[in-house]
């Protein structure tokens, strides 16, 4: 059976303290993902970004206490719900909105959009709207890494819902097998899509899978960003020194619908349920720790949250006042010469 | 210069580039420690090590996908896919991500690498081991489909797939992998030995993709054809004693349409040939192209010859076959216009 992460939540131990920086750093990650959605929200309201959006708000210690890990040479493959993933590996944002509202200033040109938006220089191989499509693709990225002898590592996040696809339990063997530089991050919100996990596995916990392929499977507290920290950092260290995967859950929650915006008076889930997993809103435990421990103060992650609706701001501005694509660009880059 | 039947030609092919250039690697099932079931892969794993040809567990969406990883890291994969039967669990990871990684992000990254995978029937291998898909993957735009029909052009166009930075799905036609079948089954089985086109090079050489050839020139018909069906229609033109322009595709996307045209131009009149099923299949794509650019010239209706719109029927495998017969009769049915 998957091995419990022993989640720290108030305890004021740990084993593997990060540093103040280290703490600052995914806090601040946090902040950018959660500003970042909101706005997006608002603006996919205001019908200002076409298509629809599917928001990270809720599971930002997952993505931020992975990507703390990870260099710029570290891929990672993401989800349909992925810009959370990318502003966490680095993204820039001016440029994912711009891909949000279809610019050519966009990160793929306005050619990806929410669900496919990606970039290479980050290590960011996609935001994916296949379900479970990415993780043989991670595994291949990491299979470049064991090929080239290099220490760095490739991550698939996923869904509780995608880890009932044949795609992931095909990774799962070949990144055993192969003994691959690799972690898959399960990203357990409780539902896929609009079904309940209850209603579409008999497990409750992913990480169970893991027993299945040979590879440790853990469980952690998605709301608890240094628990996240932690288990990451050991899966990330085993994978670098040649040990070979490791199938990391995080419980989460997403706080709005699986697209879009509502997130209280849905069919599908009670209020009730929201709000007790809001009352562990990732962010808001993270600042009370921080407080605690004396390494940010109120005013001082209020001054951090400022700072980051300040670049939001100016991020969307840029990306309304950028031009469309070129149409002639339509037909390009569908093979290496033009046709 | 080598006599090569079409196995040995691929691997020929893998040989050199698995020498030449440091990124290749090859992985699928079986294709390692066993060297393939149709043995195209025979000694690579001997010669290059584990690292550079690996077998894969059964599991088709993950060797491509895996592909995909790689080869968005600058490797340059070949995954074989053992019967192109086996390829729809991989069908995803194709036509979801490899076929379009370069389009969605603008350029800013792609997969250079090749799917091999025998296709094709008359080795009574029944519904799953028979089959001719290639027009699902010349309706998905980002992919190469190739389909060589000899062994020379086996090794020249594999080499280009591998060297190009698109990815190609190259078919291999099984039945041609140790002769050039003419569709007669009653036959004694011809080797490549006796063909011109089982003269292969041992070094490096390509064949362009994108480029048709005119395998047989004539002035009366236009047959416009690929894979093992060249072979058909090669004996069916000779037995029907009618000169017929017969033109082997090659490379089915991009397609060659400039030397189709040229050709119905020249004869008015147009038969297409292939193994798989007609509805919907890569010969309406043909007659719709053919027709769009020399409708003014054509004498007769396009012909299609192809197999029924039916699974591959084991007890019917020379019913199903669009064999010599077949194309006579489209012939004549041109001819009478």
């Amino acid at each position: 059976m998957a091995r419990i992460h022993k989640t720290v939540t108030g305890d004021g131990f740990l084993a593997k303290q990060p540093t103040n920086k280290t703490l600052l750093d995914i806090h601040r990650r946090m902040v950018r993902i959660r500003h970042f959605e909101e706005r997006a929200g608002k603006l996919m309201e205001d019908g200002k970004i076409p298509g629809a959006l599917h928001l990270y708000v809720g599971q930002e210690a997952v993505a931020a206490g992975v990507m703390v890990h990870l260099t710029a040479e570290d891929q990672i493959t993401s989800t349909h719900r992925g810009h959370g993933h990318l502003i966490a590996k680095g993204g820039d944002f001016d440029r994912m909105y711009a891909e949000l509202f279809g610019r050519s200033t966009g990160y793929c040109k306005g050619k990806g959009g929410s669900m496919h938006i990606s970039n290479m220089d980050l290590g960011m191989l996609g935001a994916n709207g296949i379900v479970g499509g990415g993780p043989p693709i991670a595994m291949g990225a990491a299979f470049a890494n064991k090929f080239r002898k290099s220490k760095h590592v490739a991550v698939a996040f996923f869904g509780d819902g995608a880890s009932n696809e044949g795609s992931f339990h095909e990774a799962a063997n070949m990144a055993s097998l192969y003994k691959l530089p690799a972690i898959f991050v399960c990203e357990n919100n409780g539902y896929g899509e609009y079904t309940a996990q209850a209603n579409h596995q008999a497990v409750v916990d992913v990480a169970d899978r893991a027993a299945g392929y040979g590879m440790p499977g853990v469980i952690v507290d998605g709301m608890d960003a240094v628990a996240v920290y932690e288990a990451a950092g050991e899966a990330i260290a085993r994978a670098r020194k040649g040990q070979g995967p490791t199938l990391l859950e995080c419980k989460t929650y997403r706080f709005y619908d699986h697209v879009g915006v509502r997130g209280m008076g849905l069919n599908y889930r009670t209020d009730d349920e929201v709000k007790k997993w809001m009352k562990r809103d990732p962010i808001k435990l993270f600042e009370a720790r921080l407080a605690e421990q004396k390494v940010l103060s109120k005013k001082q992650a209020e001054a951090v949250h400022a700072e980051v609706l300040a670049e939001i701001e100016a991020a969307v501005a840029f990306a309304e006042q950028s031009p469309m694509p070129d149409v002639a660009s339509l037909l390009d880059d569908v093979y290496s010469t033009a046709g | 210069m080598a006599q090569m039947n079409m196995v040995q030609a691929l691997n020929s092919a893998m040989d050199i580039m698995l020498d030449k250039d440091s990124s290749v690697v090859i992985l699928g099932e079986d294709v390692g420690y066993f060297g393939g079931v149709f043995r195209v892969t025979e000694g690579l794993q001997r010669k290059y090590g584990e690292n550079r040809v690996l077998d894969a567990p059964i599991a088709e969406g993950g060797i491509v996908g895996v592909a995909i990883g790689l080869a968005v890291n600058g490797l340059r994969p070949i995954a074989e896919v053992q019967f192109a039967d086996y390829i729809y669990p991989a069908f995803d990871q194709i036509v979801s991500e490899l076929a379009r990684l370069r389009y969605r992000t603008a350029g800013d990254f792609f997969a250079p690498m090749t799917i091999r995978t025998p296709c094709g029937g008359g080795i009574r291998g029944g519904q799953t081991h028979s089959q001719s898909p290639e027009g699902i993957f010349t309706h998905v735009s980002g992919l190469t489909v190739v389909m060589p029909s000899n062994p020379y052009d086996a090794k020249g166009l594999l080499i280009s797939a591998i060297e190009t930075d698109d990815p190609v799905v190259f078919f291999e036609p099984k039945r041609l992998y140790n002769g050039p079948f003419d569709g007669d089954p009653n036959k004694p089985a011809v080797p490549w030995s006796t063909h011109p086109k089982g003269k292969v090079p041992d070094g490096y050489y390509s064949v362009p993709l994108s480029r048709a050839e005119i395998v047989r020139p004539g002035k009366a018909v236009t047959v416009v054809t690929y894979g093992t069906m060249v072979h058909v229609c090669m004996a069916a033109v000779h037995r029907a004693g009618i000169d017929a322009e017969i033109i082997d595709v090659r490379t089915l996307v991009p397609l060659d349409v400039d030397t189709l045209v040229k050709s119905v131009e020249k004869t008015h009149r147009c038969v297409i040939a292939h193994e798989a099923t007609r509805f919907g299949g890569y010969g309406a794509e043909l007659s719709s192209t053919i027709q769009e650019e020399c409708f003014w010239h054509l004498e007769a209706p396009i012909q299609r010859v192809t197999g029924w719109d039916t699974p591959y029927p084991h007890a019917f495998e020379w019913e199903f076959f669009p064999g010599q017969h077949r194309v006579a009769a489209a012939l004549e049915e041109v001819m009478k216009h």
